[in-house]
């Protein structure tokens, strides 16, 4: 397995599966599938459908995802929106036929707060801040830091 | 999903107040009124944004004569780097229960 943050503080998992693609799109699209491995869901394979996962509330989260359909390519291509205590991301999955099975990638990318999109120039969206935000921390450690 | 500090994304979620936290991290110590110059909005809604920051820790405000003075506290910052790590965690797991339910399939 393969995990990578680049600057913009996206989330990449890629996995060499050994089933078919068909397979694979069935587990990441059927609702019923889907609540075995992510969480319960009233999702649909229907570009601009909303739904929401819904996980065990904890301390300071309700469980609640909301999200929206934004791809579907069966067999190849899915994403949806992603968005849960403010901050709006997106989860693409992207399916290509491999050697004995499927090159199963996820990207989870783009964290940024709903209302930058009213911002004038959105130019301190999420993406921005968390990229400088290693930067800031690393500094901590530094002598004479704090 | 852990517990995260819910002041401090309530902080963070508004774009105008990452920016004046930006501002003061990066050029240090600043006063209401500089603020006010470079946000574009009025006084009371800086001060009023200052006033969530300090909240959440990522400020300290210092009086000094008629002025107060705000500096930026980053290490408040942590538990949005840990929440953001815990995203890699989430899915790690997740890869395995797709693998597992994908074994299950095929029976």
């Amino acid at each position: 397995m393969n995990i990578s943050n680049p600057p913009t503080r996206s989330l990449i998992i890629e996995k060499d599966m050994p089933h078919p693609p068909e397979k694979i799109w069935l587990a990441l699209t059927q609702a019923p599938l889907i609540g075995q491995w992510l969480m319960s869901n009233d999702f649909q394979p229907v570009v601009g459908h909303k739904f929401t996962l819904r996980s065990t509330p904890v301390p300071n989260w309700n469980g609640i995802i909301d999200c929206e359909v934004q791809v579907i390519e069966p067999n190849s291509r899915l994403s949806y929106s992603w968005g849960t205590m403010g901050m709006m991301s997106v989860v693409a999955w992207t399916l290509t036929p491999a050697k004995g099975g499927t090159r199963v990638r996820m990207e989870h990318s783009g964290f940024r707060s709903e209302e930058d999109a009213n911002y004038k120039g959105a130019s301190y969206g999420w993406q921005k801040f968390i990229g400088g935000l290693e930067r800031v921390v690393a500094a901590l450690d530094s002598p004479g830091k704090e | 999903m852990q517990a995260v500090a819910d002041d401090l994304f309530k902080a963070l979620a508004d774009p105008t107040r990452r920016a004046i936290f930006q501002w003061i991290a990066r050029d240090g110590e600043q006063t209401v009124h500089s603020l006010t110059a470079r946000a574009g909005v009025s006084q009371p809604a800086v001060s009023k944004h200052l006033a969530i920051l300090k909240i959440a820790r990522l400020v300290r405000d210092r009086r000094e004569g008629r002025e107060t003075h705000y500096s930026a506290q980053p290490r408040a910052l942590v538990p949005l780097i840990d929440w953001m790590s815990h995203y890699g965690v989430f899915w790690r797991d997740r890869f395995e229960r797709l693998e597992i339910l994908l074994n299950k399939m095929e029976k």
